[in-house]
C-alpha cells in the first residue's frame, strides 16, 4: 500500500494553516475535553452569532425587507438606522439582517456539499484501486490549476447565476481541495494496523472506508470543513460584489457592498457595514478553528 | 551528470502540459458545449429555422463535439482564440493589449510583498511561541479571511476620501513619471499585498518551523553555534525549496485577488477584462482569459518545482 502521498500540485488553500503542511497520520485520540483558548471563544461566539442571525434574522430587523424608511440615501450612523440607510435609503440594519440569510445559508450548503462530495470521493480514491486513484488524482489536480474564482467566473458566464447555481459552483470550486485533504489522511491512516487487521479479516473495502479510517479523520475533515466555508463565504461574496453573484432584488453581504459603493466618497457606513460583517464571520470562523486545531485535538497532524 | 534533476524536471513539465491540456477540455466542455445553442442565442428573436441552420453550420457547430474541441485545441495552440463577440475583436489582440497591464500590478505586488512576508514568516518562526509570534500569528490568520474589497474600501476612504493623497480609480493613461505610477499602483498593490503577505509569512513560517525541528539544528545548536548563524546558515539553505513552494503558491492567489481588486479601481487588465466578458456572456473571451491564467498559474507551480528541485543538493550533483 505504498502510495505517493503528494500529487505534483499542491493548493494555497491547504496550506496557508501551520499543520495542514505536515500530513503524517493522525492516530486516533480523543482530545480529552475541547478546551478552547481566549481567542477561539471569540471565534465561536462570532459564527453561533452569525449563524442564529440567519435564522433569526428577518425576525429581529427593525424594517421588513426593501422598505423605504427614509428619504435619506447614505445617511450615517443614527438611533432610528443604527448602520445608516443605503443608496435608496433602506435601513441598512434590516438588509444586512435579510442578506444574512443568503451569505451564510448559501456558504454552508455548498461547504456541506464540497466537503460531503470530497471527503467522499477522498475515501474512495484511497481504499481503491491504483490507477483509479491515480485518474482522480489527475482530474482534481487539473480542477484544483484553475483558480476558484476564475472557476466561478467561467461556470457563471456559461450557466447563468441562480441561488442553485452558486451553490453548486462554490461546492465545484473546493471539492478538490476537500479531496486532496481527505485522501491523504485516508492513504495514511489505510497503512496502519487496525486497517490491515480489517483487510486480513475479509472486510469489505465500504466496511473499512466506514468503520475504520472515517472515524479517526473525522477531526481534521471538520477543521477543514470549517475552511471551505470561510473560502466560499469570500468567493460568494467576491462575486456578488462584481454584480455576478446572488442578483437583485435579494442581496447578500457582496452584492450590498456593490449596491452602495457609490457611497464611498461620502464615508458612509452603507458600504463598510456589509464588509465588517463578512469579515466578522470570516475571521471569527479562522480563529475558532486555528484555537481548535492548537488545543482541541483538530490539527491535521494530530499535532497540539 | 545531474541525469536524475533532467529526468524529473521533464515529468514535471509533461505532467504541467497534461493538466493543461486537462483544463482546456474541461474549458471547452463548460463553455462550449453544454450552454446550449450559441446560433440561437446570436439571432434572438429574429431566429427562422433556417437562418439557425446556416448560422450553426457557419459557427462548425454542426460538427461532433469531439471534432470541434480538437479544431478548437488546434487554434489555441496558435494563438488564436477566435473573435471577441461583444466588440468584434480578435481575442489574442484584446488578451494583448491588458496582459501586460496586468503583469506589471503582479510584478509590483511581487516585488513588495515577498520580502516583507519573508521577513515576517522567518522572524517568528525564529521567535516561536513569544508574544511577536503569536501577535503575528492572530494578525496574519485575520488578514487571510479578510474579503479584499474590506481592504479596498477602507485604503479609499483613508487614502482618497479623507487625505486626498491618491486617486480612487487608476488612469493608466495618465502615466507620465514615476511619481505617477506610484501614486496609481499604491492602493491596488497595497490591496493585493495584505493578504498576500498573510498567506506567505504563514507558509513561510511553517516551512522554517519545519527545518528547526530537525535534527541537524539541535547538533548545531549543541556544537555552541549561536541562533542567528543556525538561521542563516543551516537552516535557511535547507529552507529554500520549501520556501519557494510557498512563495509560489501564495502568489498564485494574485489569480483570484486580481479579479476583485482590477474591478474596484478600474484597472485595465486581463481580471477586468474576463469578468466583463463574463458579464457579456462573451464565450471566446472567457476561454481565452481561463487558459491565460491557468497556465500562468502552472508555470507558477512548475517554477516551484524547480526551485525545490535545483535547490536539493542529492539532485544536483548525482
Amino acid at each position: 500500500m505504498s502510495r505517493p502521498i503528494q500529487s505534483s500540485i499542491s493548493h494555497p488553500a491547504t496550506q496557508i494553516y501551520d499543520e495542514a503542511g505536515s500530513e503524517t497520520a493522525a492516530p486516533a485520540r480523543r482530545p480529552r475535553r475541547a478546551r478552547l483558548s481566549w481567542l477561539g471563544r471569540i471565534g465561536m461566539t462570532l459564527v453561533c452569532f452569525w449563524l442564529a442571525m440567519a435564522v433569526f434574522g428577518p425576525m429581529l430587523a427593525p424594517y421588513k425587507e426593501g422598505v423605504l424608511a427614509s428619504t435619506l440615501s447614505f445617511a450615517g450612523f443614527s438611533a432610528a438606522h443604527p448602520f445608516g440607510t443605503d443608496y435608496l435609503g433602506r435601513d441598512m440594519l434590516s438588509r444586512i439582517l435579510y442578506g444574512t440569510r443568503y451569505t451564510v445559508g448559501l456558504a454552508l450548503a455548498a461547504a456541506v456539499l464540497a466537503s460531503g462530495i470530497g471527503t467522499c470521493l477522498g475515501l474512495v480514491a484511497a481504499v481503491s484501486t491504483r490507477w483509479v486513484d491515480e485518474v482522480m488524482c489527475r482530474l482534481f489536480d487539473a480542477l484544483i490549476s484553475i483558480p476558484s474564482k476564475v472557476l466561478a467566473l467561467v461556470a457563471i458566464a456559461a450557466f447563468g447565476s441562480s441561488v442553485p447555481m452558486l451553490t453548486m459552483v462554490a461546492a465545484v470550486a473546493y471539492i478538490p481541495g476537500a479531496f486532496r485533504i481527505s485522501r491523504s489522511l485516508a492513504v495514511n491512516l489505510m497503512t496502519l494496523e487496525y486497517v490491515l487487521v480489517a483487510r486480513a479479516r475479509g472486510e469489505r473495502l465500504l466496511y473499512i472506508a466506514r468503520v475504520e479510517v472515517l472515524p479517526n479523520m473525522i477531526h481534521p475533515v471538520l477543521a477543514d470543513f470549517g475552511l471551505r466555508f470561510v473560502f466560499i463565504v469570500l468567493l460568494l461574496s467576491g462575486l456578488s460584489f462584481l454584480g455576478l453573484g446572488v442578483q437583485p432584488p435579494n442581496a447578500d453581504w457582496g452584492s450590498l457592498v456593490r449596491e452602495n459603493i457609490g457611497g464611498l466618497s461620502q464615508a458612509a457606513p452603507a458600504v463598510l457595514m456589509p464588509s465588517i460583517a463578512i469579515a466578522t464571520l470570516t475571521v471569527g470562523m479562522n480563529l475558532l478553528i486555528d484555537s481548535l486545531r492548537r488545543h482541541a485535538g483538530f490539527g491535521q497532524g494530530g499535532r497540539p | 551528470m545531474k541525469r536524475q534533476a533532467y529526468r524529473l524536471i521533464a515529468s514535471r513539465l509533461g505532467l504541467a502540459l497534461l493538466t493543461l491540456l486537462i483544463v482546456s477540455a474541461l474549458v471547452f466542455a463548460m463553455t462550449g458545449l453544454l450552454p446550449g445553442d450559441a446560433a440561437q442565442e446570436a439571432l434572438g428573436q429574429a431566429a427562422t429555422p433556417e437562418a439557425v441552420a446556416a448560422l450553426r453550420h457557419q459557427f462548425g457547430l454542426d460538427q461532433p463535439a469531439l471534432h470541434r474541441y480538437l479544431v478548437w485545441l488546434a487554434h489555441v495552440m496558435r494563438g488564436d482564440f477566435g473573435m471577441s463577440l461583444s466588440n468584434s475583436l480578435p481575442v489574442s489582440e484584446l488578451i494583448r493589449t491588458r496582459l501586460p497591464n496586468s503583469l506589471m500590478l503582479a510584478g509590483l505586488t511581487t516585488i513588495v510583498s515577498v520580502p516583507i512576508a519573508l521577513a515576517i514568516g522567518i522572524f517568528s518562526a525564529m521567535f516561536r511561541g513569544s508574544w511577536l509570534d503569536r501577535a503575528l500569528n492572530i494578525l496574519t490568520l485575520s488578514t487571510v479571511a479578510v474579503p479584499e474589497f474590506l481592504v479596498a474600501t477602507v485604503a479609499v476612504l483613508i487614502f482618497a476620501v479623507n487625505l486626498h493623497w491618491l486617486p480612487a480609480l487608476s488612469y493608466l493613461s495618465s502615466v507620465s513619471s514615476f511619481s505617477d505610477i506610484v501614486r496609481i499602483y499604491a492602493m491596488p498593490v497595497m490591496t493585493l499585498c495584505c493578504v498576500l503577505i498573510a498567506q506567505m509569512a504563514r507558509m513561510t513560517r511553517a516551512a522554517v518551523l519545519d527545518q528547526l525541528n530537525s535534527g541537524y539544528v539541535e547538533m548545531a545548536y549543541l556544537k555552541g553555534a549561536s541562533q542567528v548563524r543556525v538561521v542563516w546558515r543551516h537552516v535557511l539553505p535547507n529552507a529554500i525549496g520549501p520556501i519557494a513552494n510557498a512563495v509560489a503558491l501564495s502568489l498564485s492567489y494574485l489569480f483570484g485577488g486580481v479579479v476583485i481588486v482590477e474591478s474596484i479601481f478600474n484597472y485595465p487588465g486581463l481580471a477586468s477584462l474576463m469578468v466583463d466578458a463574463v458579464t457579456n456572456r462573451d464565450m471566446p473571451l472567457v476561454q481565452g482569459c481561463v487558459m491565460v491564467f491557468c497556465a500562468a498559474y502552472l508555470v507558477l507551480v512548475l517554477m516551484a518545482d524547480l526551485c525545490q528541485i535545483v535547490s536539493n543538493p542529492r539532485l544536483r550533483q548525482r
